[in-house]
């Protein structure tokens, strides 16, 4: 029930924060090409105040609802609106998603093409109003849109930036998307055409379309489109082979919004759209989804154990973790989707860091073999220790954010899905397996060649840029709360449709 | 007394804050007396604590952990007596190895890396004994791991050490996926993970409680024992540990951590005593142990190694003793152990230290002239390892093998192969006490075996200063925590002596925090005056008569056994019945060519079906890719084809 009034009244924080960074690539793209420190000085600047509006939304309504909503007439036709709301489980995506715009910016001094930064930090700014825009829309087909348009620039910042093999890599990433893309708009239109029927007027409003109640088979089909596109994000075994090249190829600042955000937008679209809008299907898939997801954990360990390449095994890693989350989003127990949304962010972070700290590597041999380096912790103490910091997070250790919620996961999936809560915990064994076999022969040991011997340690920029992300770790592995306390409620509202089913 | 169990726990943690924010700025002292006096304090706070005890638990919370959802669980600590011993037991001995590691350590360019890290354990253990929850236990738990992670590879620059580091993480994260089992079993029976609210309503659903949950339960804690504690079948990580500084075996891979699974199996004995399947489990796993580990130490070298075994031996003889519900006995075991085996691996390391880094007790010999107060201390630390009386060990081993030998059935046969492990271990320690401290001087002949000990040994302290002459006893750093230590060691069976005695503070201290576990299997045997003096007598007997048979055989010298053996039995415990390289073949191996068959499978077969998918795609789209060379266009023109088919849709 999108009012006109609210919208008058009501504060224009979203679209203010959703499209201030569009206005920051405008302008940047008004500025000299040369220019560089005036064009990462107006990105960082439009980045940061981005950021900082965007901490006001943790002032989301901690009872569960929407909170800052929006709303204006777009197609009235068909009753597209663009509304815009935010709520626990989006809150701290959106600001994740403004917090890793700065963080990339400071890894553009090593482009493979410096004299194309202006394109690079214009697709940067349009990732951030398509990123921001996706968890804040309330409006189907907005979210299709926003959903879309995060493609197109980091397509660009693939091709345009990445390794030797990036036309490759930006082509198989945007043929997987574009694959799960168009099913998803023939579910959309599905369930529009549906409301229709139904309530005898058009709406695209998630929150209407809520209301209304398929039959099991009609879900189950527009759930199938939902589900492809969404697991191919995830990305879900046997989807997810584009992520290593992509992650491979990409340039770091790509590596870190693929992981940090882009990946999420797949399990926010099974808790935003596949769970609250068919609870039938949803349970349908349910089992199908955990073995898949099971699979991930335990193959995308084997999977990074097998690596020889680092930004490879983070890429593996992150489908092992991701399968962690679609494990507690599926185990439909509190605890369990809590956790997975914990868990969403806490991959960002982690994995997030990683590639910064990756990339930082790499940059100083172009060499990201495991095998290449060897004694960092005594060549770069500095660089080491962020890198031991950030695998003990991403290994679940306790006190620091992964563990939480890999813990949440695990003791809420064992209520319900015991078995698959035992087999996901392998994937905490596992994880210590692979990540420390990579911190010993990259950190431990003796330098492995006469270049190896000589790397700068940790930069101050690399400082500034890592920083957030470790007192985020620590934040959240000692007081998670001030999270739960916003998602929980939310996500009690999205798991509503649940209960009412038997 | 809330404030001074916060103190206990904050201080260490404190100064890991302090030591690593300035650690480039503080001199080596400061930053003794920081990293010292963060255990000092916690120390004395845990001694006017156990004064202000009136037996009643106190809990302190700090603040909330994690409450946003139905997994309460808040930072809290909870003293009660079973606490209360392990945490003066920790920080006590903790701070006569920190002050001992002022001394080893002084040369050593990473000192405050080394002290950070320390406080670090002390910090994460006093979490692991105080917390409130099984949650906050196991935060202490996987703590104490990454310090030891951190410890046992120091020196990283040499890749063994690293790897033996590695090692020990991932097997006890083994062992951590059993600990993980038990917490999610307790959470759903429950609903809480507080241990003492736990405990209570396991004690008072005793009756109705679905006995293969309450195994279960027990059966997953014992797996996350196994791994911390280095029981069969997860062990092969603590000798491997003997990688680390010499203080840091002392403090974590004897004297504490590694009680940790005994400390588990004492907190939660209801549920042990609630389930004989899982005792049993527990008592024969400890028993065959003790057994397993004894036989491997008769035939080491490595000084470290030999105290290795005998700690994994020993941690055997704890469990043995809460698997036949003997717990007092098993945490009386593990107090005098903690006082002794300190003392032995401190003593090893003011040898190794007196020797740069030899660590080879065949390249030993005669020490005892050069070395008297490492000397004088080692023989008590000895006579109280081998359990000859009236040393601590012999107190405390023959409340074990007593309370076994005196039951029915199983215990009973593990009590005789508990004496049988009480020979051999008089035996391999007198062995080596023997050969470091007795017969002809074999070291400084030539190298100093770095050639085949390098990757191995201690090598802490500085090069070239040293007079490589003598050897010289060690600085009052490393030798007042050894005479502290054998004073503990000489005394330290007066806690609980035997029952005729009328005198056991410990018993009866304890007493609360076994009773419900009692209230399910009855009270214990009390055995009569003979049995008892029977029982000492016999082990005494073998204690002494190992030890002789060991000192007197080795006391001019190793003999054959300089030789490495090539076959027979000997060979086989020489290379500790080839387990490490069972396990590489049978389970390493495996893993690593799955890892490897995973990666060939997914670019092979995953990625060439999508592929094949995408390239049939490709092709029927070709005409798409004739018109425009950029992917960006192709996605475009299909977005626009969606467009319009919404268009015609809708309208």
């Amino acid at each position: 029930m999108a009012s006109k009034k609210e919208s008058c009244v009501g504060s224009h924080i979203l679209s203010l924060i959703t499209f201030l960074p569009l206005l920051g690539a405008l302008v940047v793209a008004l500025l000299p090409r040369g220019g560089h420190a005036a064009l990462r000085g107006a990105t960082l600047v439009f980045s940061l105040a981005n950021l900082l509006l965007s901490l006001t939304v943790f002032g989301v309504d901690p009872s569960g609802g929407m909170s800052f909503k929006e709303s204006a007439e777009w197609i009235p036709t068909l009753g597209i609106s663009y509304g815009l709301g935010i709520d626990g489980i989006a809150m701290p995506l959106v600001i994740l998603a403004c917090l890793v715009v700065p963080i990339c910016i400071a890894t553009t001094h090593h482009l493979r093409d410096p004299s194309r930064l202006k394109e690079y930090l214009v697709f940067l700014l349009l990732m951030e109003t398509g990123m921001v825009g996706v968890f804040c829309a309330t409006d189907l087909v907005l979210f299709y849109v926003f959903f879309e348009l995060t493609l197109v620039p980091l397509y660009f910042l693939i091709g345009m930036f990445g390794g030797e093999k990036r036309i490759y890599a930006a082509f198989k990433f945007f043929l997987f998307t574009a694959a799960g893309s168009l099913p998803m708009l023939v579910s959309i239109l599905y369930l529009l055409w549906s409301y229709k029927q139904s309530h005898g007027a058009w709406s695209a409003s998630i929150a209407d379309l809520r209301t209304m109640s398929l039959t099991t088979p009609e879900q189950m089909w527009v759930f199938g489109g939902f589900a492809l596109a969404f697991a191919i994000k995830v990305p879900m075994f046997p989807l997810h082979t584009w992520l290593p090249d992509a992650h491979v190829q990409a340039p770091t600042g790509g590596s870190i919004i693929l992981a940090a955000v882009m990946l999420k937008l797949g399990t926010y679209g099974f808790i935003r759209l596949g769970i609250p809008l068919l609870p039938q299907a949803a349970q349908a898939y349910a089992t199908p989804l955990l073995v898949l997801a099971v699979i991930g954990v335990i193959y995308g360990s084997y999977l990074a154990w097998a690596q020889d390449d680092l930004k490879k095994l983070v890429a593996c890693s992150s489908v092992a973790h991701m399968g962690f989350v679609m494990v507690g989003l599926f185990a439909f127990d509190k605890d369990a989707v809590r956790g997975a949304m914990l868990q969403m962010l806490n991959h960002g972070i982690s994995t997030g860091a990683l590639f910064l700290l990756v990339g930082a590597i790499y940059e100083r041999r172009h060499r990201r073999g495991l095998d290449d380096f060897g004694g960092l912790a005594r060549v770069a103490p500095g660089l080491a220790l962020a890198l031991i910091i950030t695998s003990m997070s991403s290994i679940g250790l306790p006190g620091l954010n992964g563990f939480v919620g890999e813990f949440m996961i695990i003791a809420g999936t064992f209520k319900t899905q015991p078995l698959f809560a035992v087999l996901t915990a392998l994937g905490v064994l596992l994880g210590a397996i692979y990540m420390l076999q990579m911190v010993r022969r990259v950190c431990y040991g003796k330098p492995k060649s006469e270049e190896a011997k000589h790397l700068t340690d940790i930069t101050p920029t690399e400082k500034l840029a890592f920083a957030p992300l470790l007192i985020l770790m620590f934040w959240i592995g000692l007081k998670p709360d001030f999270l739960l306390d916003k998602i929980g409620p939310a996500v009690d509202a999205a798991l509503l449709a649940l209960g009412t089913t038997p | 007394m809330e404030g001074l169990i916060q103190t206990i726990v904050l201080a260490p943690f404190v100064s890991v804050a302090l030591l690593f924010l300035l650690r480039r700025q503080l001199p080596k002292s400061a930053a003794a007396v920081i990293g010292c006096g963060a255990v000092l304090v916690p120390f004395l706070c845990t001694v006017a604590a156990f004064f202000q005890f009136d037996g009643t638990p106190v809990t302190a919370t700090l603040t909330q952990w994690m409450t946003g959802s139905v997994l309460n669980v808040p930072l809290a600590f909870r003293l009660d007596q079973l606490s209360l011993t392990w945490t003066l037991v920790v920080t006590g001995i903790g701070f006569l190895i920190h002050v001992y590691s002022v001394g080893y350590m002084h040369e050593d360019p990473s000192f405050v890396r080394f002290f950070t890290y320390l406080n670090l354990f002390v910090g994460s253990m006093l979490c692991l004994v105080l917390g409130d929850s099984m949650v906050l236990l196991f935060l202490g738990w996987e703590g104490v791991g990454l310090c030891s992670y951190l410890l046992i590879g120091f020196w990283f620059d040499e890749e063994e050490n690293a790897k033996a580091g590695q090692k020990a993480f991932v097997v006890n994260r083994i062992g951590d996926l059993g600990f993980l089992v038990a917490m999610v079993l307790v959470f759903k029976q429950f609903g809480t993970l507080n241990i003492a609210d736990v405990n209570a309503m396991a004690a008072a659903q005793a009756a109705t409680l679905d006995p293969t949950l309450v195994t279960s339960i027990a059966l997953a804690l014992f797996v996350g024992c196994c791994g911390k504690s280095a029981q069969l079948p997860l062990y092969t990580w603590l000798p491997d540990a003997m990688a680390g500084p010499t203080p840091v075996s002392a403090l974590i891979h004897a004297a504490t951590m590694v009680t940790a699974g005994i400390y588990l199996v004492a907190r939660m004995s209801i549920f042990f005593a609630m389930s004989p399947t899982a005792s049993t489990v527990v008592a024969v796993v400890g028993c065959a142990t003790a057994l397993f580990a004894a036989t491997i130490g008769l035939r080491q070298r490595d000084i470290k190694k030999v105290l290795a075994y005998s700690t994994v031996s020993q941690l055997g003889y704890m469990f043995l003793a809460l698997g036949i519900g003997a717990y007092t006995a098993g945490v009386f075991h593990v107090i005098t152990h903690a006082f002794f085996k300190a003392l032995l691996f401190l003593g090893a390391g003011s040898v190794i230290h007196a020797l740069h880094h030899e660590q080879d007790a065949m390249r030993m010999g005669g020490l005892k002239k050069y070395l008297p107060i490492t000397h004088k201390t080692f023989l008590i630390g000895s006579l109280a390892l081998a359990g000859i009386a009236p040393f601590a060990g012999f107190f405390s081993k023959d409340k074990i093998l007593g309370a076994a030998l005196y039951s029915h059935g199983l215990p009973q046969l593990l009590g005789v192969f508990g004496l049988i492990t009480a020979l051999m271990t008089a035996f391999y320690t007198f062995r080596l006490y023997a050969l470091v401290f007795h017969g002809e001087e074999r070291f400084g002949h030539g190298a100093h075996g770095h050639a085949d000990h390098g990757a191995h040994a201690d090598a802490g302290h500085g090069h070239g200063a040293h007079d490589h002459a003598k050897p010289h006893e060690s600085p009052l750093t490393m030798t007042f925590p050894l005479m502290v230590l054998a004073v503990l060691a000489v005394l330290g069976g007066a806690l609980s002596l035997p029952h005729f005695a009328h005198f056991d503070m410990l018993g009866k201290f304890l007493e609360p925090i076994f009773a419900p576990a009692y209230a399910v299997l009855g009270a214990p045997h009390e055995h009569s005056v003979a049995q008892e003096l029977g029982a000492m007598l016999v082990s005494l007997v073998l204690a002494v008569g190992g030890a002789w048979y060991g000192f007197s055989k080795f006391s001019e010298g190793p003999g054959k056994q300089a030789e490495h053996s090539t076959k027979g039995l000997p060979f086989l415990l020489e290379n500790k019945w080839f387990v490490d390289e069972i396990y590489n073949v049978l389970v390493v191996g495996p893993m690593r060519a799955l890892s490897h068959l995973a990666g060939f499978f997914d670019r092979l077969v995953v990625d060439g079906l999508v592929n094949g998918v995408a390239g049939m795609v490709r092709s029927a789209g070709g005409w798409i890719r004739m018109m425009q060379n950029g992917a960006l266009h192709t996605y475009a023109l299909l977005f626009i084809l969606g467009a319009a088919y919404l268009a015609i849709v809708l309208l």
